[in-house]
Order: C-alpha cells, then structure tokens, then sequence
C-alpha cells in the first residue's frame, strides 16, 4: 500500500499527567496526510487532551506534564519547532463555535493579521477563499461587517473553520466539531471535512459514530488514556480486533 | 447549639404532617410580621439616600441661582466666561476655572488610564501569582489613603520635583494636580478594568492562541477590545473622581484669583478648590456664587454619571 508514505504525526510513547493524574498512557501513533483520522471514545478518555497535545494548547494547562515525543514531519513540536509556528501549521476548530466578539471579515483576517499581513487587497483575497473553502461564502457574503456573535451556530462554526483555514495549516484539528449543531450544518461541515482533506491533514474527535465511519480514513478507539485501536475506519467498524472496540462502538457500553 | 441543630435535623421524620403543618402556620405568621419591619427599615434606609440627594441638589441650586435673579443680577455669561475671581470688587468670573478642571482631569485621565489599564492586564493576565499578592493590595491601599494625605504627599514630594524643573517660580501647578489624579484614579481604572478583563470568557483566547497569535498579541487584539465597555465605564468613574476631588487638589494647585492655564507650569483653580477655598468665611452674594460654581460642578458630575448609565446599560444588552 502506502509503505513509503511518511506520516505527518510520529507519536511515540506518549505519556500526559495533570498534576499526579494520568490522564494519556504511552500512545504511539502515526498519523498520515490527507486523511481524516477520527478519534473515537468514551467521555473522560483522554481525546481532548490528547489533540491540545498535538498543538501544545496543553501548555496553557497549570501543573500538566508530558513525556514522550509528537513529531511533526520529524520535527519534534517541543523541541524542534517554535510554538507560535507550530499553533500556525496545526489549526484547531473547538467544540463550542468561539468567533470572537467582532466582524465576519476580522474574525476570519485576525490570523492574516497577527502574522503580519496588513494589505487590504491580500486581506481580503484571504477572506474570500477562506470562507468559500469553509463552504459559507454564499451565506455571508453580504453581511461581512457584521458581528460574528449574530449568525447561528453552524455558520458560527463554519466561520471559525474559515479563521483557522485563513492561516493557512497543514493540519486541522477539530474537537467535536458538529457537536453543538442541527443535522443540517453537520452534514455541511463533514462535507467540508471530506473536501478539506484534499489540502490538509484533520485529525477530528467525535461522539457520532456514524460520523466517524462515514467520513474518516482511520479511527482511533481510546478507553481511560490508552489507545485500545488504532487503524482503518473500515476494517474498526466491521471487523475490530478488541473485544472492547467492538463493545462500544455495537454500544454496548460507554 | 450543636445540640439544637441536631434536633431538627431528626424532627421532621418522625413527627407526622400535621404536626408539622401547624408548627409551620405559627412560624409564617411571626416571620411575616418580622419580614415587614426589616422591609420597613430597609425602605427607610433607602429614603435617606434619595432624600439627601434632592436635599443637596435643592440647597445648591436654589442658593446658586440666585445671585443670578432680582435687581443687582449678575450677568451669567460673566460668570461663566470670566477669567477673574475677586469678590471684593464683585466680580466673579469662572471660566478660568472650568478650564483647571477640565485640564486637570483629562490629564489625568490620559496618564492614569493607560497606566491603570496596564496594571489591569498585568495582574490578570501576566503576572505570576506571587507577584499579583503584592500588587493588588498596593493598589487596593492607594483606593483607602485619604486625600489630605495625597496632597501632603503631593506638596511634600511633587511639587518640590517640578520645582526643580519648571520655568515657573512655584511648583504648585496644573502638572502636579494632573500627577496626584492620576494616582487616585488608579484603584478605579485597576480594579473595574481587571474585572473586566476576567470576564472575557476563556474561549477568546484560547482561539487566539490556537491561531498561533503570541499571549501579547491575543491580549491586545482580542482580549482588552472585549473588555472595552468595563474599561470604558472604568474611565468615566474615574473622570467623575478627578473631577470632584477637592482636598489633594487645592494642597497643590496654587488656586490664582484670575488667569488662564496656559501651560502645565501654570498655577491652576479648579472649580472644587474654589468652593473649599472661601465657602467656610463667605457671606451674601460671595457664597451665593461659591453655590453657582457648585451648580456648574453638579451639571458636569451629571454628566459623567449619564455616560455612565448609558455605557452600563448599553454593556447590559449584549
Ligand atoms: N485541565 C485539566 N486538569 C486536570 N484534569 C483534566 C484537565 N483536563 C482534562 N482532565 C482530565 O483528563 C481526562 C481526559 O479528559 P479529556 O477532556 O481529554 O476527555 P475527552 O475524551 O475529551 O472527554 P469528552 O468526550 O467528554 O470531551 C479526564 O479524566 C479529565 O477529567
Ligand atoms: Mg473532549
């Protein structure tokens, strides 16, 4: 198949602690380019904390420590690569929509901008292709200076995609992206998932397990900080190795 | 008591419904009458606010327009476009005034607000929490220092330094009070704004951060813009402070009988120093006119307190 592919993401024993708590347990992994890899899991198993790892939001975290290593095209991200250049190259959609308090167009510019791009012609070439990349130009085209706190959830999400796409990452990461949103704008984002991974890696947490099977290339299972299962989507869903994968996702428990 | 606590702890379940319906319909009726006597009071204690204000405003501006009506009136627009104050010539001119007070107070406010805001931003956002246990309650102290001592601190120490440096022959100036306002307005601008600043919600910055922007950066683009109506209503109840501050002022100000302000060198007097100076010896029309100058005092306080509602509430419907 794929054997020379190198990954994007090399994982290798990692181990992530709050304070005295484990919350990771040596995971390894290896994430590859224009994919989709869904993490999948119970509440509390460690799939939030571990994709804050991959872009060192952890960092903010008071009393966190991690040992092991995350490279990122061989590049280990605490050591080789800047944090402010790695946050660029790996974008992240949170699971509550969090457009900032301001306009469309500033929302989706404040990146551009904060790495300093001032020109408004360049600005606003960004803005347009962000947001038609996060398949909402149509709906906002006209209202651009409009507060981004008036739209609704889905757009609100779809707008923040637009934002994180307008740095221009490699990777996006997405926690539980369509959580908070009607069928309707789920559907839209995973479309736009499917079609984002032409150009970018997403790594992407989700509840849903029709989700998961639906659009990932490879699935991850995590139970109480391991990684029970890694691999592909298909082989997960019809046919998984662990008596404990196969448990949750027939939901039989979690 | 320990003992009674227990008590009723165990009661209900094992005395039956009626019981305890009764004992409940005595209680409701002694707690009701106590419920309206505390209302009571608390109305009482309330009126006192209201009434003192109507008291004030009445007092003032009914002695404050006076000198303006009746045979001998004297010309508003002298009064309020003079530039001299000397009672024993009747003439009473304030526009001299008006400007110290204007002059002092935005001064004040254009070097404590950056300065406040910034310790704000520091405290809530940057500093390691040791550091924060020393600066806050500095700052919260400078808020219970009472003002007589900031113009001895003022006459004693501010003014002796700009001696040093002013074209003038005397320190007292439009410079010192705008350096002793701007430290009494600090505990104001700090502790609104730190609130403020804490209550942007952690969503904001997480998504700054996230886009690769540097906690500086998501300090100034995203987290202080959304604190913007806290700092704002911070500002206006510091223009309200700087404006209606009399003791630290008149300590430093110099208060000249006449003569505009013409540069921060200049000796200044304020509208507040001006009613302190004279109201304790003043008669007949003098006083009269100390009120008048009061009248224009409460006319800008009003207006500072009008912005305010207007910011606070405008901050309320988003
Ligand atoms: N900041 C923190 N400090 C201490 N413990 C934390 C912190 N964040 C998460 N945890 C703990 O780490 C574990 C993993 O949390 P995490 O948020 O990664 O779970 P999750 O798999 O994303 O769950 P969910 O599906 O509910 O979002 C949980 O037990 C959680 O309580
Ligand atoms: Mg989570």
């Amino acid at each position: 198949m794929e054997v020379n592919k190198k990954p994007k993401f090399e994982v290798n024993n990692l181990n992530l602690f709050y304070g005295d708590f484990q919350a990771l347990k040596n995971i390894n992994m290896n994430i590859s380019s224009n994919e989709i890899t869904a993490f999948i899991g119970p509440s509390g198993c460690g799939k939030s904390t571990f994709l804050k790892t991959i872009n060192r939001m952890n960092d903010l975290v008071p009393g966190v420590r991690i040992d092991g290593s995350i490279k990122l095209d061989g590049l280990d991200i605490y050591s080789d690569i800047d944090v402010i250049k790695l946050r660029q190259r790996v974008g992240m959609v949170f699971q509550q929509p969090n457009p900032f308090p301001m306009s469309i167009y500033d929302n989706v510019a404040y990146g551009p901008r904060i790495h300093g791009i001032k020109k408004k012609s360049v600005l606003d070439e960004i803005v347009e292709k962000s947001l038609r990349q996060a398949a909402i130009w149509d709906e906002v085209k006209d209202r651009l200076k409009r507060n981004a706190i008036g739209v609704s959830g889905g757009q609100q999400q779809r707008i923040c995609i637009a934002r994180a796409l307008a740095v221009q990452p490699e990777v996006i990461l997405m926690d539980e992206p369509t959580s908070a949103l009607d069928p309707i704008s789920t559907q839209k984002i995973e479309d736009l998932a499917v079609e984002l991974k032409k150009d970018y890696t997403i790594i992407m947490v989700t509840h849903n397990m029709q989700q998961a099977s639906r659009i990932s290339d490879k699935t991850a299972f995590f139970l109480s900080g391991e990684v029970i299962e890694f691999g592909e989507t298909g082989q997960i869903f019809s046919n998984p190795r662990d008596k404990k994968t196969e448990n949750y996702i027939t939901g039989r428990f979690g | 008591m320990d003992n009674n606590m227990g008590h009723n702890e165990v009661k209900p379940d094992s005395v039956n419904e009626t019981d305890i319906s009764i004992q409940y319909m005595k209680r409701n009726v002694k707690r009701d009458i106590t419920e309206k006597i505390v209302e009571t009071i608390f109305l009482l204690c309330a009126l006192v606010g209201v009434l003192s204000v109507t008291a004030i405003i009445f007092f003032v501006f009914y002695k404050g327009i006076r000198p303006f009506t009746g045979e001998d009136a004297y010309s508003i627009k002298d009064f309020l476009t003079g530039t001299k104050w000397a009672p024993s010539e009747n003439i009473y001119g304030i526009f001299y005034m008006i400007t110290a007070s204007v002059l002092s107070t935005a001064g004040a406010i254009l070097v404590g607000v950056p300065i406040g805001v910034l310790t704000a931003v520091f405290i809530s956002e940057i500093a390691p929490e040791g550091l924060v246990k020393i600066v806050k309650p500095a700052i919260e102290i400078l808020a219970g220092i009472p003002s007589v001592l900031y113009g001895a601190f003022g006459l004693g120490v501010v003014v002796p330094l700009i001696m040093k440096i002013t074209p003038e022959v005397q320190g007292q100036s439009l410079l010192a009070v705008i350096i002793v306002l701007s430290i009494m307005i600090l505990p104001t601008i700090v502790s609104l704004s730190e609130s403020s600043i804490r209550a942007v919600p952690k969503k904001y910055r997480e998504a700054s951060l996230g886009l690769g922007a540097s906690k500086i950066q998501t300090i100034f683009q995203v987290v202080l813009p959304a604190a913007k109506s806290g700092i704002l209503s911070a500002t206006v109840l510091g223009i309200g402070r700087a404006i209606g501050e009399t003791m630290a002022v008149m300590m430093i100000a110099g208060n000249p009988t006449a003569g505009m302000p013409e540069s921060i060198w200049s000796m200044v007097r304020p509208l507040t120093t001006n009613i302190a100076m004279e109201m304790s010896y003043a008669s007949g029309r003098q006083s009269e006119m100390l009120f008048a100058t009061g009248v224009v005092l409460f006319i800008f306080i009003m207006l500072v307190n009008i912005t305010l509602i207007k910011l606070t509430s405008k901050a309320g419907e988003k």
